[in-house]
């Protein structure tokens, strides 16, 4: 056998399975005879939530339909996730950290009504949490509310408010102690600053700040999701971890919205009200609750009372003037997180 | 030990050296290349082997490498015709803006990967310059596998080209021309003159290439979407079960990839040992 006929014997079959891989990469979406297939783009803690709560719907929906449901899920930094919407990423539903992201979509790409936060109860949340500190067991550095984080030597891990919304309800609640301990803007301000210069990482999303600090045991407190903070101690590192509850924090309110025009376009619009409707009955309610989320129903709130410490919660619409006030006075560029960051 | 002759002290001396440089070059690798790759197996092979079967033959898993290896099959081939193209064009003929093509070829050797995504995002993504055309005929680019493929032939472009310009630079022209002077057509002359040259370099190129494809996550990343089950390719699975806390899945689908790679240089070193054996014959 000469070089020749082998080179293209080789070129040919290597040919040959490109044009076979072209024709099986087809994609495939919405809705195809007696099933429907959801996307659901998410924010980065939700995994386990929607791993528990998709099946539950698929089977809620079978019975009531008869339709078989799938779902293409998809995580990240919430901020990220929300500019992968706009920039072509088709989700049916978008269930996203803080109702600015959403905003975000309905105001930049047009894919949903303006007013979409009143189309399900509770401000569209059907669950919601709030920002607590994870520290090492024995609490070594004697961590127990926000003026013990910016004393000399304590290391805070807190992802990029820029990209994450976890991280920006962390400013938040920073931001909400700062004005009440100091009695002025200003002074939130000046405590906001302090507390991230004493953050040596900012991840961009909640989930790589939580594995910087439990895997790679980087920092002495991290500032996270309640619901990330009990998972990390429960689950990942029973007995390694501890949950210090400050003394206010603020009230995070996760959203989830029909993106209308994708849904439309893949017709899947009763499937997607459906499912988030779901998130609401007691069922999916439950599972909420054991994924260490704040239950938006009062009864099965009462039931999982034990989990979740009550505290002084600062709302976002109460405390801030909602979130499109929020996000350009301190997360737009040149706002208050550029201000205080650079000049760290 | 070889007993040799009576060495001088400069030999003696040297030849510590030797020993001392041999010693240093394997602690390198054992500590940079085998420490790491025994890691991954053993990470990933920690609980034994049912779980390890059980995370690569995940649904998700097998997804990613079907969808990974879709990308390699499509981006290499391409690459490998675009490289030599390019290499042709700059080796054997000279015309204006030759040196502009070079520089060009190194580009995305030189920009950041996850820049090499935003660029995709920029041009076919919703809001982007052929965003709106692209939806209203229903086409979709980011997000999806064309989008990664794009990503990733774009990544990969230099490694053929880059391999062949020297080497064909070096040749020269004397054998083309004597064969068209012959009377050879110009696709017979690639054919049994050039190619036969370049087959190591194109070989080595196109694994090279493959290497990268297949490993590629900045660039990928940004195009992806992050669909699991869709446009997650083995890489970005990777990352998304070490990020769920599943380390025996995420370094399964890590030795996975690492065996590809092994694998890959298995077939160069067997198809470098046939070869030889024939040109030994030949000769």
């Amino acid at each position: 056998m000469n070089a020749g006929t082998l080179n293209r014997r080789l070129f040919l079959s290597v040919a040959a399975a490109g044009a076979l891989a072209v024709s099986l990469a087809g994609c495939s979406g919405g809705k195809s005879g007696n099933s429907v297939e959801i996307t659901n783009v998410s924010y980065d803690p939700t995994r386990e939530l929607y791993q528990a709560v998709n099946p539950a719907f698929a089977a809620y929906w079978k019975k009531k339909t008869g339709q078989d449901v799938t779902f293409r899920m998809s995580h990240g930094g919430s901020g990220k996730q929300s500019r992968a919407v706009i920039d072509g990423l088709e989700a049916d539903v978008a269930t996203l950290a803080l109702a600015y992201d959403i905003d975000v979509i309905a105001e930049k790409a047009k894919l949903l009504p303006a007013d979409w936060q009143k189309a399900l109860p509770d401000n569209s949340s059907p669950y919601t949490s709030t920002i607590v500190f994870l520290v090492r067991k024995g609490n070594p550095k004697a961590i127990r509310d926000w003026n013990d984080l910016v004393k000399p030597g304590v290391q805070v891990i807190t992802p990029n408010p820029k990209t994450s919304g976890g991280a920006r309800w962390n400013f938040l609640a920073a931001w909400a102690y700062g004005r009440k301990a100091g009695g002025s803007d200003a002074a939130a301000e000046a405590y906001v600053k302090r507390l991230f210069a004493q953050v040596p990482v900012l991840d961009s999303g909640a989930r790589g700040a939580t594995t910087t600090f439990v895997e790679r045991g980087i920092g002495d407190v991290l500032l996270a999701w309640e619901n990330e903070a009990l998972l990390a101690e429960k689950k990942l590192g029973a007995g390694k971890f501890e949950i210090v509850v400050p003394s206010i924090s603020v009230l995070a309110e996760p959203p989830v919205a029909v993106i209308a025009n994708n849904a439309k376009k893949h017709g899947t619009e009763a499937v997607s009200k459906a499912y988030l409707e779901y998130l609401y009955t007691p069922e999916a309610q439950v599972a909420i609750a054991r994924n260490f989320y704040r239950p938006s129903d009062p009864k099965i709130a009462e039931q999982f009372a034990g989990q979740f410490p009550k505290l002084n919660l600062t709302t976002i619409d109460k405390d801030f003037g909602g979130w499109t006030k929020a996000q350009k006075t301190f997360f737009d560029d040149g706002g208050v997180f550029d201000r205080i960051y650079a000049k760290k | 030990m070889k007993r040799q002759s009576p060495s001088t002290e400069s030999s003696t001396e040297s030849r510590t050296a030797q020993i001392l440089l041999i010693a240093l070059a394997l602690a390198f690798l054992a500590f940079f290349l085998m420490l790491p790759l025994i890691a991954v197996f053993s990470e990933a092979l920690k609980q034994g082997l049912a779980p390890f079967l059980d995370a690569v033959s995940n649904p998700d898993a097998l997804s990613a490498i079907r969808l990974t290896l879709i990308i390699a099959a499509i981006s290499v081939p391409l690459n490998m015709v675009f490289g030599l193209a390019a290499s042709w064009a700059i080796t054997k003929f000279s015309f204006p803006g030759k040196n502009l093509l070079l520089t060009l070829i190194d580009l995305p050797f030189s920009v950041s990967p996850v820049v090499s995504g935003l660029i995709f995002v920029l041009l076919f993504g919703a809001q982007g310059l052929l965003g709106p055309w692209l939806s209203a005929h229903g086409l979709k680019i980011i997000f999806a596998v064309p989008g990664i493929i794009l990503a990733t032939v774009f990544i990969t472009f230099p490694f053929v080209a880059r391999e062949l310009i020297p080497l064909m630079m070096e040749q020269g022209k004397d054998d083309e021309e004597a064969a068209l002077s012959l009377g050879a057509s110009g696709w017979q002359t690639f054919w049994h003159v050039t190619l036969p040259n370049i087959r190591w370099g194109l070989l080595y190129g196109v694994l090279l290439c493959n290497a990268r494809a297949m490993g590629e996550f900045g660039a990928v990343s940004v195009v992806s979407g992050h669909i699991r089950g869709e446009t997650n390719t083995m890489p970005l699975h990777v990352e998304i079960l070490y990020n769920e806390y599943d380390f025996v899945g995420a370094f399964a689908v890590a030795s996975l990839l690492a065996a590809l790679a092994l694998v890959t240089l298995v077939l160069k070193t067997v198809l470098e040992w046939r070869f030889d054996l024939h040109s030994g014959a030949r000769h």
